[in-house]
Protein backbone atom coordinates (compact mmCIF):
# COMPACT_ATOMS: atom_id res chain seq x y z
CA UNK A 1 0.00 0.00 0.00
CA UNK A 2 1.19 3.31 -0.99
CA UNK A 3 2.28 5.92 1.69
CA UNK A 4 0.31 8.22 0.09
CA UNK A 5 -3.02 6.01 -0.43
CA UNK A 6 -5.70 7.94 1.79
CA UNK A 7 -4.84 11.31 0.20
CA UNK A 8 -5.27 10.04 -3.11
CA UNK A 9 -8.65 8.58 -1.87
CA UNK A 10 -9.50 11.79 -1.07
CA UNK A 11 -11.52 12.46 -4.63
CA UNK A 12 -10.34 16.36 -5.50
CA UNK A 13 -6.52 15.18 -5.27
CA UNK A 14 -6.49 11.67 -6.62
CA UNK A 15 -3.77 9.99 -8.33
CA UNK A 16 -3.24 12.33 -10.66
CA UNK A 17 -3.01 15.45 -7.74
CA UNK A 18 -1.02 13.50 -6.07
CA UNK A 19 1.72 13.53 -8.92
CA UNK A 20 1.38 17.12 -8.57
CA UNK A 21 2.15 17.06 -5.16
CA UNK A 22 5.21 15.04 -6.13
CA UNK A 23 6.56 17.65 -8.33
CA UNK A 24 6.23 20.63 -6.00
CA UNK A 25 8.94 22.28 -5.06
CA UNK A 26 7.96 24.47 -1.43
CA UNK A 27 10.03 26.99 0.18
CA UNK A 28 9.29 27.32 3.81
CA UNK A 29 9.80 30.84 5.16
CA UNK A 30 10.56 30.53 8.71
CA UNK A 31 10.80 27.49 11.11
CA UNK A 32 9.13 28.91 13.64
CA UNK A 33 5.55 27.89 14.55
CA UNK A 34 3.60 27.83 11.37
CA UNK A 35 6.54 27.08 9.26
CA UNK A 36 6.82 24.00 11.84
CA UNK A 37 3.44 23.06 10.91
CA UNK A 38 3.24 23.69 7.39
CA UNK A 39 6.60 22.25 7.04
CA UNK A 40 5.64 18.72 8.41
CA UNK A 41 2.13 18.96 6.64
CA UNK A 42 3.94 19.24 3.68
CA UNK A 43 6.22 16.74 4.12
CA UNK A 44 3.98 14.24 4.98
CA UNK A 45 2.12 15.21 1.62
CA UNK A 46 4.42 14.04 -0.23
CA UNK A 47 5.78 17.21 -1.58
CA UNK A 48 8.77 16.79 -4.27
CA UNK A 49 11.50 19.28 -2.53
CA UNK A 50 11.01 21.24 0.41
CA UNK A 51 13.29 24.25 1.68
CA UNK A 52 13.02 25.62 5.09
CA UNK A 53 15.04 28.71 6.10
CA UNK A 54 15.36 30.32 9.72
CA UNK A 55 17.60 32.40 11.26
CA UNK A 56 17.03 31.75 15.09
CA UNK A 57 18.34 29.14 17.30
CA UNK A 58 15.79 27.34 19.56
CA UNK A 59 14.99 28.24 23.14
CA UNK A 60 12.99 26.49 25.60
CA UNK A 61 9.87 29.07 25.18
CA UNK A 62 9.74 27.35 21.47
CA UNK A 63 8.76 24.33 22.77
CA UNK A 64 5.05 24.47 22.92
CA UNK A 65 3.93 25.21 20.03
CA UNK A 66 6.69 24.70 17.66
CA UNK A 67 5.84 21.12 17.30
CA UNK A 68 8.88 19.86 14.88
CA UNK A 69 11.37 20.13 17.84
CA UNK A 70 12.40 18.40 21.01
CA UNK A 71 14.16 19.09 24.34
CA UNK A 72 17.33 17.73 22.92
CA UNK A 73 17.59 20.12 20.30
CA UNK A 74 17.07 23.19 22.57
CA UNK A 75 20.07 21.68 25.12
CA UNK A 76 21.99 21.15 21.88
CA UNK A 77 21.24 25.52 20.78
CA UNK A 78 20.62 24.00 17.47
CA UNK A 79 19.65 26.75 14.93
CA UNK A 80 16.13 25.76 13.82
CA UNK A 81 16.42 25.50 10.65
CA UNK A 82 18.99 22.66 11.47
CA UNK A 83 16.71 20.92 13.98
CA UNK A 84 13.78 20.92 11.62
CA UNK A 85 15.79 19.74 8.18
CA UNK A 86 17.00 16.63 10.62
CA UNK A 87 13.02 16.02 11.80
CA UNK A 88 11.62 16.34 8.57
CA UNK A 89 14.27 14.02 6.72
CA UNK A 90 12.95 11.09 9.89
CA UNK A 91 9.39 12.26 9.02
CA UNK A 92 9.45 11.74 5.10
CA UNK A 93 12.75 10.29 3.19
CA UNK A 94 10.71 10.10 -0.16
CA UNK A 95 11.29 14.37 0.16
CA UNK A 96 14.14 15.86 -0.49
CA UNK A 97 15.00 18.04 2.19
CA UNK A 98 17.15 21.24 2.83
CA UNK A 99 17.16 23.50 6.15
CA UNK A 100 19.01 26.60 5.71
CA UNK A 101 20.26 28.94 8.45
CA UNK A 102 19.81 32.69 7.02
CA UNK A 103 18.19 35.63 7.67
CA UNK A 104 16.32 36.50 4.14
CA UNK A 105 17.09 40.12 3.36
CA UNK A 106 16.39 41.67 0.30
CA UNK A 107 20.02 40.68 -0.79
CA UNK A 108 19.44 37.30 -0.68
CA UNK A 109 15.75 36.56 -1.18
CA UNK A 110 15.64 36.05 -4.67
CA UNK A 111 18.29 33.74 -4.73
CA UNK A 112 17.01 31.97 -1.82
CA UNK A 113 13.35 31.61 -3.35
CA UNK A 114 14.74 30.54 -7.14
CA UNK A 115 13.97 27.31 -7.83
CA UNK A 116 10.73 26.40 -5.90
CA UNK A 117 7.01 26.80 -7.36
CA UNK A 118 5.67 28.76 -4.30
CA UNK A 119 6.78 29.90 -0.75
CA UNK A 120 4.66 29.18 2.52
CA UNK A 121 4.65 31.77 4.75
CA UNK A 122 6.19 31.06 8.15
CA UNK A 123 7.86 34.32 9.04
CA UNK A 124 7.21 36.43 12.19
CA UNK A 125 7.13 40.11 11.21
CA UNK A 126 5.48 42.20 8.51
CA UNK A 127 8.42 43.74 7.10
CA UNK A 128 9.75 40.02 6.14
CA UNK A 129 5.95 39.20 4.65
CA UNK A 130 6.06 42.33 2.12
CA UNK A 131 9.79 41.25 1.05
CA UNK A 132 8.59 37.59 0.53
CA UNK A 133 5.72 39.38 -1.26
CA UNK A 134 7.57 41.49 -3.36
CA UNK A 135 9.91 38.70 -4.28
CA UNK A 136 7.19 36.02 -5.24
CA UNK A 137 6.00 39.24 -7.99
CA UNK A 138 9.29 39.39 -9.45
CA UNK A 139 9.56 35.49 -9.76
CA UNK A 140 6.16 35.11 -10.32
CA UNK A 141 5.26 32.51 -7.95
CA UNK A 142 2.44 31.77 -5.07
CA UNK A 143 2.62 33.36 -1.71
CA UNK A 144 0.77 32.09 0.77
CA UNK A 145 0.69 34.36 3.76
CA UNK A 146 -0.38 33.29 6.67
CA UNK A 147 -0.03 35.31 10.65
CA UNK A 148 -1.15 34.60 14.38
CA UNK A 149 -0.90 35.98 17.58
CA UNK A 150 -2.41 34.99 21.08
CA UNK A 151 -5.78 32.84 19.72
CA UNK A 152 -6.25 34.99 16.62
CA UNK A 153 -4.81 34.06 12.65
CA UNK A 154 -5.10 35.17 9.15
CA UNK A 155 -4.34 33.49 5.83
CA UNK A 156 -4.20 35.42 2.31
CA UNK A 157 -2.96 33.55 -0.70
CA UNK A 158 -1.41 35.86 -3.01
CA UNK A 159 -0.61 35.52 -6.70
CA UNK A 160 -3.36 32.62 -7.21
CA UNK A 161 -6.02 34.25 -9.31
CA UNK A 162 -6.12 37.29 -11.74
CA UNK A 163 -6.28 40.35 -11.20
CA UNK A 164 -6.30 39.82 -7.33
CA UNK A 165 -4.64 42.04 -4.81
CA UNK A 166 -0.84 41.71 -3.22
CA UNK A 167 -0.26 42.64 0.30
CA UNK A 168 1.35 45.97 -0.53
CA UNK A 169 -2.30 46.92 -1.74
CA UNK A 170 -3.76 45.54 1.28
CA UNK A 171 -1.47 47.44 3.53
CA UNK A 172 -1.75 50.84 2.96
CA UNK A 173 0.25 52.16 5.27
CA UNK A 174 2.84 50.38 7.21
CA UNK A 175 2.28 49.26 10.55
CA UNK A 176 5.15 50.73 12.96
CA UNK A 177 7.24 48.41 14.81
CA UNK A 178 5.51 47.97 17.81
CA UNK A 179 2.77 46.73 16.28
CA UNK A 180 4.75 43.63 14.69
CA UNK A 181 6.26 42.76 18.45
CA UNK A 182 4.70 39.49 19.34
CA UNK A 183 3.80 40.07 23.40
CA UNK A 184 0.84 38.86 24.02
CA UNK A 185 1.74 34.97 23.70
CA UNK A 186 0.27 32.90 21.06
CA UNK A 187 -1.43 29.55 21.37
CA UNK A 188 -0.54 26.57 19.60
CA UNK A 189 -3.81 25.30 18.25
CA UNK A 190 -3.93 28.90 16.78
CA UNK A 191 -0.58 27.85 14.81
CA UNK A 192 -1.91 24.87 13.39
CA UNK A 193 -5.29 26.06 12.28
CA UNK A 194 -3.59 28.44 10.49
CA UNK A 195 -1.37 26.68 8.74
CA UNK A 196 -3.59 24.03 8.13
CA UNK A 197 -5.63 26.76 6.03
CA UNK A 198 -2.58 27.73 4.49
CA UNK A 199 -1.99 24.46 3.17
CA UNK A 200 -5.22 23.19 1.98
CA UNK A 201 -4.76 26.52 -0.57
CA UNK A 202 -1.09 25.43 -1.23
CA UNK A 203 -2.50 21.92 -2.02
CA UNK A 204 -5.30 22.72 -3.95
CA UNK A 205 -3.45 25.09 -5.62
CA UNK A 206 -0.41 22.61 -6.44
CA UNK A 207 -3.77 20.50 -7.85
CA UNK A 208 -5.37 23.36 -9.98
CA UNK A 209 -8.63 23.21 -7.62
CA UNK A 210 -10.08 26.68 -7.93
CA UNK A 211 -8.62 28.84 -5.28
CA UNK A 212 -10.79 32.44 -4.18
CA UNK A 213 -7.72 34.29 -2.97
CA UNK A 214 -10.37 35.57 0.29
CA UNK A 215 -8.69 37.27 3.47
CA UNK A 216 -10.03 35.62 6.06
CA UNK A 217 -9.33 35.30 10.22
CA UNK A 218 -10.36 33.47 12.77
CA UNK A 219 -10.27 33.45 16.50
CA UNK A 220 -10.20 30.36 18.40
CA UNK A 221 -10.90 32.23 21.83
CA UNK A 222 -13.43 34.02 21.34
CA UNK A 223 -15.01 31.86 18.82
CA UNK A 224 -15.36 35.05 15.96
CA UNK A 225 -14.36 34.82 12.19
CA UNK A 226 -13.93 36.82 9.30
CA UNK A 227 -14.05 35.94 4.98
CA UNK A 228 -13.56 38.61 2.80
CA UNK A 229 -13.18 39.37 -0.73
CA UNK A 230 -10.81 41.63 -1.28
CA UNK A 231 -10.83 41.42 -5.14
CA UNK A 232 -11.32 45.19 -5.43
CA UNK A 233 -8.58 45.96 -3.32
CA UNK A 234 -6.06 45.58 -6.00
CA UNK A 235 -4.57 49.22 -6.56
CA UNK A 236 -3.78 49.93 -10.72
CA UNK A 237 -0.59 52.01 -8.78
CA UNK A 238 0.80 49.53 -6.38
CA UNK A 239 4.79 49.79 -6.37
CA UNK A 240 4.46 45.89 -5.73
CA UNK A 241 2.40 44.48 -8.43
CA UNK A 242 1.20 47.11 -10.91
CA UNK A 243 2.36 46.52 -14.62
CA UNK A 244 5.17 48.71 -13.95
CA UNK A 245 6.39 47.40 -10.45
CA UNK A 246 9.07 48.79 -8.52
CA UNK A 247 9.22 46.34 -6.07
CA UNK A 248 10.56 48.66 -3.51
CA UNK A 249 11.38 45.75 -0.42
CA UNK A 250 13.86 44.11 -2.45
CA UNK A 251 16.17 47.34 -2.43
CA UNK A 252 19.00 46.90 -0.37
CA UNK A 253 21.49 48.15 1.79
CA UNK A 254 25.05 47.45 2.36
CA UNK A 255 25.89 48.29 6.05
CA UNK A 256 25.99 46.20 8.72
CA UNK A 257 22.37 46.21 9.48
CA UNK A 258 21.10 46.62 12.76
CA UNK A 259 17.28 45.12 13.95
CA UNK A 260 15.96 45.05 17.52
CA UNK A 261 13.98 41.46 17.67
CA UNK A 262 10.75 42.23 18.74
CA UNK A 263 9.23 41.33 22.10
CA UNK A 264 12.85 39.70 22.87
CA UNK A 265 15.26 41.61 24.13
CA UNK A 266 17.83 41.13 21.47
CA UNK A 267 19.52 42.75 18.72
CA UNK A 268 20.63 41.32 15.72
CA UNK A 269 23.64 42.55 13.71
CA UNK A 270 24.25 41.65 10.35
CA UNK A 271 27.47 41.87 8.41
CA UNK A 272 27.50 42.29 4.88
CA UNK A 273 29.48 39.13 2.59
CA UNK A 274 32.49 40.68 1.96
CA UNK A 275 33.15 41.24 5.88
CA UNK A 276 31.90 37.96 7.58
CA UNK A 277 33.36 36.25 10.43
CA UNK A 278 35.25 32.74 10.72
CA UNK A 279 33.87 30.78 13.19
CA UNK A 280 36.91 28.72 14.18
CA UNK A 281 39.21 31.01 14.40
CA UNK A 282 36.42 33.62 16.37
CA UNK A 283 35.84 30.90 19.19
CA UNK A 284 39.39 30.56 19.29
CA UNK A 285 40.22 34.20 19.83
CA UNK A 286 37.49 35.02 22.49
CA UNK A 287 37.87 31.71 24.25
CA UNK A 288 39.53 33.64 27.31
CA UNK A 289 37.66 35.87 27.32
CA UNK A 290 33.93 34.78 27.44
CA UNK A 291 31.97 32.08 29.61
CA UNK A 292 29.86 28.94 28.42
CA UNK A 293 31.26 28.77 25.28
CA UNK A 294 29.78 26.67 22.40
CA UNK A 295 30.93 26.41 19.26
CA UNK A 296 28.96 23.91 16.84
CA UNK A 297 29.36 23.95 12.69
CA UNK A 298 26.41 26.73 12.90
CA UNK A 299 27.40 28.84 15.66
CA UNK A 300 29.35 30.02 18.28
CA UNK A 301 27.52 31.08 21.70
CA UNK A 302 29.21 32.33 24.65
CA UNK A 303 28.47 34.60 27.86
CA UNK A 304 29.87 37.83 28.11
CA UNK A 305 29.97 41.22 30.29
CA UNK A 306 26.15 39.31 31.16
CA UNK A 307 24.63 39.12 27.58
CA UNK A 308 24.48 36.08 25.96
CA UNK A 309 25.97 36.07 22.20
CA UNK A 310 25.61 33.97 19.63
CA UNK A 311 27.24 34.16 16.11
CA UNK A 312 25.75 32.74 13.15
CA UNK A 313 28.20 31.59 10.32
CA UNK A 314 26.10 33.90 7.64
CA UNK A 315 27.40 36.74 9.35
CA UNK A 316 24.64 37.36 11.66
CA UNK A 317 25.24 37.64 15.37
CA UNK A 318 22.19 38.37 18.54
CA UNK A 319 23.03 39.95 21.17
CA UNK A 320 20.48 38.91 24.03
CA UNK A 321 19.59 41.32 27.17
CA UNK A 322 19.51 44.35 25.58
CA UNK A 323 17.18 46.57 23.36
CA UNK A 324 19.70 49.51 22.61
CA UNK A 325 21.38 48.83 19.49
CA UNK A 326 24.24 51.09 20.25
CA UNK A 327 25.01 48.85 23.38
CA UNK A 328 24.73 45.67 21.00
CA UNK A 329 27.08 47.34 18.56
CA UNK A 330 29.33 48.42 21.90
CA UNK A 331 29.28 44.50 22.87
CA UNK A 332 30.45 43.16 19.59
CA UNK A 333 33.31 45.49 18.92
CA UNK A 334 34.43 44.42 22.23
CA UNK A 335 34.82 40.38 20.99
CA UNK A 336 35.67 41.57 17.64
CA UNK A 337 38.11 44.40 18.30
CA UNK B 1 -33.36 50.91 22.38
CA UNK B 2 -29.39 49.35 21.30
CA UNK B 3 -28.51 48.23 18.01
CA UNK B 4 -27.52 44.58 17.88
CA UNK B 5 -25.10 44.00 14.51
CA UNK B 6 -23.38 40.69 13.39
CA UNK B 7 -19.82 40.98 14.11
CA UNK B 8 -17.32 39.10 12.41
CA UNK B 9 -19.71 36.37 12.60
CA UNK B 10 -21.32 36.87 16.31
CA UNK B 11 -24.28 38.73 18.06
CA UNK B 12 -23.00 42.05 19.18
CA UNK B 13 -24.45 44.83 21.18
CA UNK B 14 -23.29 48.41 20.17
CA UNK B 15 -23.32 50.76 23.39
CA UNK B 16 -25.07 53.99 22.85
CA UNK B 17 -22.35 55.83 22.29
CA UNK B 18 -20.57 53.95 19.47
CA UNK B 19 -22.49 55.50 16.35
CA UNK B 20 -20.05 55.22 13.69
CA UNK B 21 -17.10 52.31 12.57
CA UNK B 22 -14.92 54.52 13.28
CA UNK B 23 -15.84 54.71 16.90
CA UNK B 24 -16.76 50.77 17.40
CA UNK B 25 -13.05 50.42 16.11
CA UNK B 26 -11.83 52.66 18.29
CA UNK B 27 -14.35 51.30 21.88
CA UNK B 28 -12.68 47.70 20.53
CA UNK B 29 -9.11 49.52 20.93
CA UNK B 30 -8.24 48.61 17.26
CA UNK B 31 -8.22 52.21 16.21
CA UNK B 32 -4.28 52.26 15.82
CA UNK B 33 -4.27 48.81 14.24
CA UNK B 34 -3.63 48.47 10.27
CA UNK B 35 -6.99 46.65 9.70
CA UNK B 36 -9.73 45.60 7.17
CA UNK B 37 -13.40 46.68 7.58
CA UNK B 38 -16.10 45.12 5.61
CA UNK B 39 -19.55 46.20 5.96
CA UNK B 40 -22.85 44.35 4.55
CA UNK B 41 -20.55 42.39 2.22
CA UNK B 42 -18.00 45.85 1.38
CA UNK B 43 -14.99 46.73 1.81
CA UNK B 44 -14.84 49.89 3.64
CA UNK B 45 -12.64 52.41 2.52
CA UNK B 46 -10.65 54.47 5.47
CA UNK B 47 -12.44 57.34 4.38
CA UNK B 48 -15.55 55.94 5.28
CA UNK B 49 -15.12 55.15 8.26
CA UNK B 50 -17.68 57.67 9.84
CA UNK B 51 -20.00 55.33 7.90
CA UNK B 52 -22.93 55.19 10.40
CA UNK B 53 -23.61 51.57 12.25
CA UNK B 54 -27.20 50.38 11.93
CA UNK B 55 -29.22 47.73 13.58
CA UNK B 56 -28.24 44.24 12.41
CA UNK B 57 -25.58 45.54 10.32
CA UNK B 58 -22.84 42.58 9.40
CA UNK B 59 -19.43 43.67 10.41
CA UNK B 60 -16.08 42.12 9.76
CA UNK B 61 -13.31 43.18 10.40
CA UNK B 62 -9.68 41.95 9.99
CA UNK B 63 -6.47 43.21 11.40
CA UNK B 64 -2.72 42.12 10.39
CA UNK B 65 -0.68 40.66 12.85
CA UNK B 66 3.07 40.25 13.10
CA UNK B 67 3.40 36.45 14.49
CA UNK B 68 3.72 33.28 13.14
ZN1 LIG C 1 -0.25 45.18 -4.96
Amino acid sequence: MSKYSRQELFTPIGADGQLRIRGAKVFVLGAGALGSSGAEMLVRAGVGELTIVDRDILEWSNLHRQQLYAEQDVVEQLPKAAAAERRLRQINSDVKIRGVVADVTPENVLELFEGHDMVLDGTDNIETRLLANDACLQLNIPFFMGACVGSYGLTFPIGVAEEQPCLHCLLEVLPPQSLTCDTVGVISPIVVTTAARQVAQLLKYVTGAELDPRLESTDLWTDERASMEVKNMKKSSCPSCSAQPSHPFLSASEVVRTAVLCGRDTVQLTWPKNRQVELAPFADSIRETVSNLLHNPYLVSCEYNDHRLVLFRDGRMLIHGTKDITEARKIAAGLLG
Amino acid sequence: MGKTIDLNGKSYSVVPEVETVQQLLEHLELGNRILIVEKNKEILQKDSYDAPIMDRDQIEIIHFVGGG
